[in-house]
């Protein structure tokens, strides 16, 4: 009794978070345009997305900011998370809390800030802006990221490469960065996801010349619902879930 | 320089600079123009003044803080509500398909939660999915009209936030000490007693954790209340949006995320106590 009890809990909320989604799926083929009725297969809602040229440059942004940004976010998160681990050095506590207090800042707050920087130095919104922002709101992810998985790491090892005689930037190069890897690359899967799905801070610092996939289904969605809306989220959805079940592997290994 | 020295420089140089130049500074700024005149919209005047900060007290804004509070407060109980019972089955279970159960809680964890929000719109308009399947069951002879309702921000937030509460509570319960509960049913406790006595208050930095990962957003969330809510929802992160790019009065919108910023401080705060109390590490 306690037992099914407990099965159907748990049943009913993945329900609650997965109907919803799922429907979202079924209806990006249904071949009716209104109602909710089913009128048969079809993938025509997928070839309009495709034939919307402007649709396709903002996909394109995005997927050019997020890889530059997740890229850069890597190299400087993963360079800080070694530097916490290895080193230390004047003002140390006040950087880490930085990272984290970033971590958790309401992201409104972020994007009102970097907006009147970028107004203040005369930065005109667009590419750039969007790309310093989105590399600031990586990093400490990633940061975070590499550095839980530094926590099981055997530090002898590191004075065993100085040892024999390695130079620190060896040690770091050919010890610490392998063992580290998985994690940095966890961390720009990490990266790439928050950057392709960011609303808030890109709605403040970009401009109308460079428009991205997110800010573009905010102003579809507001219109309501369609099946090529449909059809975009299903493919964004499947992304995300491809994204995970990288991250997933990469994380498996760790065990 | 050593060679050592040379790349710690570099590396911590690097991140500092980062982070002055883009977090520290442009916090500094909002601080500033907070305190600054607007006289006209999209002009900031810097002359001194607390005006932003007294015009918080105006009715209007109290109202938009008051109902802004109402519904971070709900969603995070029912997230809480619903999240802790569930974190703690799935901590419990040790069968075969742990590892996809719990890949599913993490997967909206990933998920835009713009697409998450659309997908509630799909299943509550008013010929959506729900209203036709209760009034196909004969539950009710008139479709419910939840869009642009406050029930329907609720929804939505909670839809798009629970991931955020189960996790940390199933960080915290999973690794709950076995033998502790052990040692309270052997010194007689029942169930309920162990529960409420020692799971309870082992778990509380999970509750906290989860509690300011679904209680901030929900006020920043301004997308979720645009698009479930209408114009009626004006929530603190609607609020600002609309001081920063309607009204055009930037002061008052950074004295109001100045509001925000305080109160994370404060959560964090709460936070860190906690977690020192039962002397467990951050998660």
């Amino acid at each position: 009794m306690m037992r099914s009890l407990k099965i159907g809990y748990s049943t009913l909320v993945y329900a609650f978070l997965y109907v919803p989604i799922f429907v979202l799926i079924v209806y990006s083929f249904n071949a009716s345009k209104f109602g909710t009725s089913w009128q048969g297969f079809t993938f025509k809602w997928y070839q309009s997305l495709l034939d919307n040229s402007s649709l396709m440059t903002a996909a394109g942004n995005s997927v050019l900011v997020a890889t530059l940004s997740a890229t850069c976010a890597t190299i400087i998160g993963s360079l800080a998370a070694v530097a916490f681990y290895r080193y230390t050095f004047r003002g140390k506590k006040v950087i880490m809390s930085l990272v984290y207090i970033l971590m958790m800042a309401p992201d409104i707050v972020m994007g009102i800030s970097l907006l009147i920087l970028f107004i203040t130095i005369h930065m005109e919104p667009g590419f750039i802006t969007l790309l310093l922002s989105h590399i600031t709101f990586n990093i400490p992810f990633v940061a975070v990221t590499v550095m839980s998985r530094m926590k099981g790491f055997d530090k002898n090892l590191f004075d065993a490469a100085g040892d024999l005689g390695a130079t620190e930037f060896q040690t770091v190069r050919h010890v610490l960065f392998p063992m580290m890897l998985p994690a940095v690359a966890a961390g720009w899967l990490l990266a790439f996801t928050l950057s392709m799905d960011d609303v808030i801070i890109s709605f403040f610092v970009t401009g109308p010349d460079f428009e991205i996939l997110p800010l573009r289904i905010y102003s579809m969605v507001r219109l309501g619902v369609k099946p090529e809306v449909n059809a975009l989220c299903t493919v964004m959805f499947t992304l995300s879930l491809v994204i995970v079940m990288i991250s997933q592997i990469l994380n498996r290994e760790r065990k | 320089m050593t060679e050592k020295n040379r790349f710690k420089t570099f590396s911590v140089t690097l991140i500092s600079v980062w982070l002055i130049l883009l977090v520290l500074v442009p916090t500094l700024m909002v601080i500033a123009v907070s305190f600054m005149t607007s006289n006209t919209p999209g002009e900031i005047s810097p002359v001194f003044t607390l005006s932003n900060y007294k015009a918080i007290r105006d009715p209007l804004f109290l109202q938009v803080l008051a109902d802004s509070f109402e519904m971070a407060f709900i969603t995070t109980a029912l997230c809480l509500l619903v999240g802790y019972p569930f974190a703690y089955n799935l901590s419990k279970y040790k069968g075969k398909f742990k590892s996809l159960l719990l890949v599913l809680i993490i997967i909206p964890f990933w998920t835009s939660s713009l697409i998450r929000t659309y997908a509630i719109i799909i299943i509550i308009k008013t010929n959506g999915v729900l209203n036709n399947i209760l009034m196909a069951v004969g539950i009710i002879d008139e479709p419910l009209r939840l869009m642009y309702t406050e029930t329907a921000v609720l929804v939505g937030m909670v839809y798009s936030l629970l991931p955020f509460m189960i996790l940390p509570l199933y960080a915290v319960l999973e690794k709950l000490d076995g033998k502790l509960i052990e040692a309270a049913k052997d010194l007689g406790a029942g169930r309920m007693r162990t529960f409420w006595h020692v799971v309870i208050p082992l778990s509380m930095p999970g509750v906290i954790a989860g509690s300011m990962l679904v209680f901030l957003p929900t006020l920043c969330l301004f997308y979720i209340s645009d698009v479930l809510g209408g114009a009626k929802s004006l929530l603190i992160g609607n609020f600002i949006r609309n001081q920063f790019l309607l009204t055009r009065n930037w002061p008052m919108g950074a004295a109001a995320s100045m509001i925000l910023t305080v109160l994370m401080f404060i959560v964090i705060y709460i936070y860190y106590r906690s977690t020192k109390k039962t002397g467990r590490e951050a998660i």
